[in-house]
């Protein structure tokens, strides 16, 4: 007598610890092989877009924290590229420093995040408890600057909001000093050992051509060889006048990935050095008065730039009509907004392109035929947040 | 090819009838074709060993409410070889259907079904074209620009019914829309008159 076998259907999330965050993904299991996976997104929509097109381009910047929210600061960057085009403004050569310098912090933030959530999932409680503790200092680093850990809105078209505090650029580079020595500790954790290796060597290949046909891009396709940064390739603000090395990894796996970023941590901590070794004193906005906000001594004596301020704080600055798409290299991978403006105060379309988005939908290839187990693995590797997957 | 122009005069040159427009600006191509021709056009520029527009970035659509022609569809395309960004638009109506691009890009897939479900544009051969970002048993398409900013529903959890219910959004005050347009230049309404006046005189 022969016995009908059903495939099983399998709930994964949206509370499960290994989903990062609210994904609802339905697997269908044969035994413990995935045969489909099909992930349900969009619990954590909140309209972004809908929102910015009601939003002056000013009261734009916040909810661009609110996205990729392990490095918000990324994403202001996009946004503030793309209004800066348009308007066809310089940014003062500190401000490019301090905002690349933020960057390379957020990209830190994220990764540190990334790589030990990972290692959590696959069994390894330690990393995320040492790295843990570097994120709070890089996250104090935010506050000093910014007057907020996570969701900063520093960033702005002609520069960003305020000059560094004093005594901010030391204790960075103490950091970078001590911060080498905690990635190597993690190293010694993770890299060799061999219940890692074993839950993440050839798990998730991803081949080159694929990656391409799946839109991948950071890590993701830096993975798997193919030697593409937009930090290099595209250079925005002053990522031409650094030196760093793009990591590029061999087989495409989740060790790869793994690797890249380790290693991309590393040369994150020399860009913030070479940063704060170039970064003299001077304007950290521009000084177009129709842009950037008075101070506030300026204020109490020009009747003119109490005007200005009352007209940017009310109406903002109108930016002429135009069509652009700017992309920054965001931790995750590319990170883009693409504008549109039609002469008014508020953005008349502006979409977001979240690296994540185009590297959940790959699941469903990256998991058939490997085991239910390898499922944490694979996603973790994949860097999802769903605050931008979302929108 | 290496630079902006020259890829221009190419994809000008090569698909003339194909092309209704083409712009640089911003270190981009912008190029403007007819919906009939996408599947053409996009195969050409990814196949073609000038051109190699590998990866889809992305799909948007834009809203005119007013034009005839309501939607822009918007595909955002890179060339890692020749390390160039390309814009392809077209102009459709309301209740028109577009093919669908999955067989060319695969990750086209969840890039149309946003579409789909922000602006209602429906494709034609997509694999799987299901609402995406949207709450199960949404209604309406949020991001065009006819939906208002509040939605139409909102949730609760109902102490009496001990479940989640929708309810229609009811506001204290209404969003409040203010006309910033510069006094110094008129309100739209002053300004309207004073059109109609310069008429008449």
């Amino acid at each position: 007598m022969t016995k009908k076998i059903k495939n099983l259907n399998l709930n994964f999330g949206p509370q499960h610890p290994a989903a990062h965050g609210v994904l609802r993904l339905i697997l269908e299991l044969d035994g413990e092989v995935v045969e489909k996976a099909d992930p349900h997104i969009g619990l954590l929509h909140r309209g972004t877009e809908k929102l910015i097109e009601n939003k002056t381009y000013m009261q734009a910047v916040p909810y661009f924290d609110r996205l990729d929210y392990v490095a918000p600061m990324n994403q202001e960057h996009a946004f503030a590229l793309a209004v800066e085009k348009i308007l066809g403004i310089d940014v003062p050569i500190r401000a490019q420093y301090i905002r690349v310098m933020f960057c390379e912090i957020g990209r830190i933030l994220s990764h540190i995040l990334n790589v030990t959530t990972q290692a959590l999932d696959v069994g390894a409680l330690t990393p995320s408890l040492w790295g843990f503790e570097e994120r709070e200092t890089l996250m104090t680093f935010y506050e000093r600057a910014s007057g907020s850990r996570l969701h900063a809105n520093y960033f702005r078209a002609g520069g960003v909001h305020q000059d560094l505090p004093v005594g901010l650029e030391r204790d960075i580079l103490k950091f970078c000093e001590t911060f080498p020595k905690v990635i190597d500790d993690l190293e010694n954790l993770l890299t060799d050992n061999r219940i890692f290796k074993q839950r993440n060597v050839d798990i998730g290949v991803v081949t080159k051509e694929d990656a391409l046909d799946y839109s991948f891009s950071g890590v993701m396709i830096r993975g798997s060889g193919v030697p593409w940064d937009l930090r290099k390739s595209q250079p925005y603000d002053c990522y031409d006048q650094l030196e760093f090395k793009i990591p590029v990894g061999k087989n495409g796996d989740c060790y790869d990935r793994y690797l890249c970023r380790i290693e991309e941590m590393k040369e994150s901590v020399f860009i913030i050095k070479q940063c704060l070794a170039k970064m003299e004193k001077g304007p950290i906005k521009t000084f177009d008065g129709k842009i950037s906000p008075p101070s506030k001594k300026e204020i109490k004596q020009s009747m003119e730039a109490l005007i200005h301020h009352f007209k940017l704080f009310t109406e903002g600055y109108r930016v002429p009509e135009d069509e652009i798409y700017t992309a920054v290299e965001a931790p995750k991978g590319e990170f883009g907004v693409y504008l549109i403006s039609d002469g008014s105060s508020k953005p008349y379309k502006c979409k977001i392109r979240a690296p994540g988005f185009s590297h959940l939908q790959s699941m469903d290839y990256l998991i058939k035929g490997h085991m239910l187990a390898d499922v944490p693995a694979v996603l973790g590797s994949l860097d999802i947040v769903f605050g931008e997957v979302d929108r | 090819m290496r630079n902006l122009i020259d890829l221009e005069k190419k994809i000008n040159s090569e698909l003339t009838t194909k092309i209704n427009k083409t712009k640089i600006r911003h270190n981009q191509i912008y190029i403007e074709i007819d919906k009939e021709d996408l599947i053409d056009v996009l195969l050409f520029i990814k196949t073609n060993k000038d051109t190699k527009f590998r990866q889809l970035i992305d799909i948007t659509v834009v809203d005119y409410p007013e034009e005839s022609q309501r939607f822009k569809i918007v595909y955002l395309l890179l060339s890692h070889e020749f390390n160039q960004r390309l814009i392809i638009s077209y102009f459709i109506n309301e209740n028109e259907v577009i093919s669908s691009i999955t067989s060319i890009f695969p990750s086209a897939n969840w890039m149309e079904r946003e579409v789909f479900d922000m602006y209602g544009v429906n494709f034609k051969d997509h694999p799987d074209l299901r609402r995406i970002l949207t709450d199960y048993g949404f209604e309406g398409h949020p991001l065009r620009k006819d939906f208002p900013l509040t939605g139409h529903i909102e949730s609760r959890y109902s102490e009496e019914q001990k479940k989640v219910i929708n309810e229609p959004v009811k506001l204290e005050q209404n969003y409040r829309n203010f006309d910033y347009e510069s006094p110094w230049e008129g309100t739209k309404y002053i300004k309207e008159q004073t059109k109609t006046d310069d008429k008449k005189n």
